[in-house]
């Protein structure tokens, strides 16, 4: 265990070394720089501007300054809000989205799951239909027509809910249901099918026949087997959740991280775009690294395939 | 009722009619065709789809507008018998536009899917052939790649690319090309090792032969689904792309453009918004329907 940790945070460290990399040189490949505008700008202006952010440097040296300058966990300067950095953005923005997404990821959880296995359970009677019914529909509706159906019917037409804004908890649920919508009907879809997997198994027919009631033969054997698949899919969600609030966020006027990535790429505001994707990756590619640890924990099969590839 | 020994007669015992065999064979395409039939769903996403593309294709023909025609006179009205679905803020009609919409959608949506299985066979097909050290290194470029947050990438290569049709396809070509190429590979790992390749290896056949004559064919199936099942996560991507106006360009629309620029307005005019919104949606059924079928038609063993 301890070595297959540190073989996979090793592929971490590097991964995240890579993307920073590669990050830095498609930005740096624009042609013209950051600071081309239709209308040219006096050269004395252009000459400052070009040395407070250092673009006269030779390319490497510039390289070599932003992975030192990352290594100390500072993301540089924003080309568009002077005297902000992409630090005290990201600092602003992203517990606001942290909140939305994990409201957001627990309430797919302690929806979609027990829909799946409820409708697995009932297989091809009017419960299964039903549910998943529902999750065609949400595995088949963009986040943002979700989140603008949800504003229109709930916020402008019933007036129950607030149409934006952040702060109370009211504000939350509308932003939750259109980011949960996706990963709520995908686990249920997930859950169903590895429910009905498991029921077909073996040990099930022996705990059956051991005596054991179906309700504990639901709980003990068949849950705790046919969760391990949302386990795997919990990586990809939070990505989901990620690129989902860009939208969400920017629909519900909620000042998160999403809204100021949106705004960046509208503003061409090249080191909050470059800062932000590398804060994301990181951040994934963390969260995968620890989902992968706990898949490892909860399930030590995993070694034994993992050691054979 | 009595039996009697009249009532029977002996059937004829040729053995050589009894072997013979009566009906033609079913191919593998055939059966597939007849399992997919059988289901509702995925047959009412593929009429969906053949109705959508022939809307797509003759639409814009047949309708009186074009999609950049403006007429200030006629802004933001509602659904009328002149202008069927109503008119945009600029006065153009709105059916008109989500027509051609559709057309930009749909070429995302295959060009896309196009794209990365093509990339996705050969990369995978070439890791999967060769095995040992060579697939090694490519599936730990693969891993590295899959870790890395692809949408943040394409985002990030159309703001280097700048928006347009193009530079969508090249963006979603060089990043969604992951999944088919590991589908690819585990297809082709474990049917090299079936016993008809050994034969048509022992008798002389040369490794191109293999790989189109017997991997190739047999997994298409997996192939075809991942493709259908790729080609609305482009058009989902590329509304994504276009709503946080990253997009094809003006006058030109796609559903995501449409559905983003009636955003603005949305409390006053919220038709202009449901309708590219519907278009979105019914396409993304049909397709996961369609994608669906032909998983549960094509690969009868996975099937619950």
């Amino acid at each position: 265990m301890g070595s297959y940790v540190l073989r996979r945070f090793i592929s971490v460290i590097l991964v995240i070394f890579v993307v920073a990399t590669a990050t830095f040189f498609l930005m740096h490949a624009i042609p013209g720089g950051p600071f081309k505008r239709e209308k040219a700008l006096p050269p004395a202006i252009q000459r400052n501007i070009e040395e407070r952010y250092k673009l006269n440097d030779p390319l490497w040296k510039q390289y070599v300054d932003y992975i030192g300058n990352l290594l100390r966990g500072d993301l540089g300067p924003s080309y568009k809000y002077l005297g902000r950095s992409v630090n005290d953005i990201i600092r602003e923005g992203f517990p606001i989205s942290a909140h939305l997404g994990l409201v957001s990821v627990v309430f797919a959880l302690l929806v979609g799951v027990p829909c799946g296995i409820i409708s697995a359970l009932k297989q091809n009677q009017w419960q299964d239909n039903f549910i998943m019914a529902f999750a065609i529909i949400g595995v088949s509706v963009p986040s943002f027509v979700m989140a603008t159906l949800l504003m229109y019917v709930f916020a402008v037409k019933l007036q129950w809910l607030p149409a934006a804004m952040w702060g109370t908890p009211k504000h939350v649920i509308l932003p939750m249901l259109a980011l949960a919508g996706f990963p709520t009907a995908f686990f249920a879809r997930l859950m169903r099918s590895s429910t009905l997997d498991v029921l077909s198994q073996d040990y099930i027919r022996t705990a059956r026949s051991k005596g054991l009631s179906w309700g504990a033969v639901v709980y003990k054997h068949v849950i705790k087997n046919a969760i391990l698949p949302v386990v795997t899919y919990l990586g990809p969600l939070i990505a989901g959740i990620i690129t989902g609030s860009f939208v969400v966020e920017n629909i519900f006027a909620i000042p998160g991280l999403g809204r100021y990535y949106v705004t960046s790429i509208y503003n061409r505001d090249y080191t909050t775009i470059m800062g932000v994707t590398i804060f994301y990756s990181a951040l994934l590619v963390m969260l995968n690294f620890l989902v992968d640890i706990a898949y490892c924990w909860i399930d030590p099969r995993i070694k034994l395939t993992d050691a054979k590839e | 009722m009595e039996y009697s020994a009249e009532m029977f007669k002996p059937i004829n015992k040729d053995i050589d009619s009894a072997e013979a065999i009566v009906r033609p064979s079913v191919t593998y395409w055939q059966d597939a065709w007849r399992r997919l039939k059988k289901n509702r769903m995925a047959m009412v996403g593929l009429w969906t789809i053949v109705a959508i593309l022939v809307i797509a294709i003759f639409g814009p023909m047949v309708s009186p507008y074009s999609y950049s025609d403006q007429n200030l006179e006629e802004q933001n009205q509602y659904c009328s018998s002149k202008h069927w679905l109503g008119t945009d803020d600029l006065g153009r009609d709105l059916l008109t536009r989500i027509m051609y919409g559709a057309r930009i959608s749909l070429t995302v949506g295959f060009l896309a899917s196009l794209l990365n299985l093509t990339v996705g066979v050969i990369y995978g097909g070439i890791s999967g052939f060769y095995g040992g050290k060579i697939d090694n290194i490519m599936m730990r470029i693969v891993e590295v790649l899959n870790a890395i947050p692809m949408l943040l990438y394409v985002i990030l290569l159309m703001v280097i690319l700048e928006p347009g049709l193009q530079n969508i396809l090249i963006a979603l070509g060089l990043v969604y090309w992951l999944g088919m190429a590991r589908i690819v590979r585990g297809q082709v790992l474990s049917l090299k090792e079936q016993d008809y390749v050994l034969a048509a290896r022992s008798i002389g056949a040369s490794n191109w032969q293999i790989i189109t004559k017997h991997l190739i064919p047999n997994a298409m199936g997996p192939i075809i689904v991942t493709a259908t099942l790729n080609i609305p996560s482009a058009i989902f991507t590329e509304a994504f792309l276009s709503f946080i106006g990253l997009g094809v360009n003006a006058p030109m629309a796609s559903w995501g453009v449409l559905a983003s620029d009636a955003l603005q307005s949305f409390r006053s005019y919220p038709w202009q918004l449901f309708f590219p919104a519907i278009a979105i949606s019914i396409t993304m059924f049909a397709f996961n329907f369609l994608g669906d079928g032909l998983r549960d038609a094509l690969d009868p063993k996975q099937r619950k």
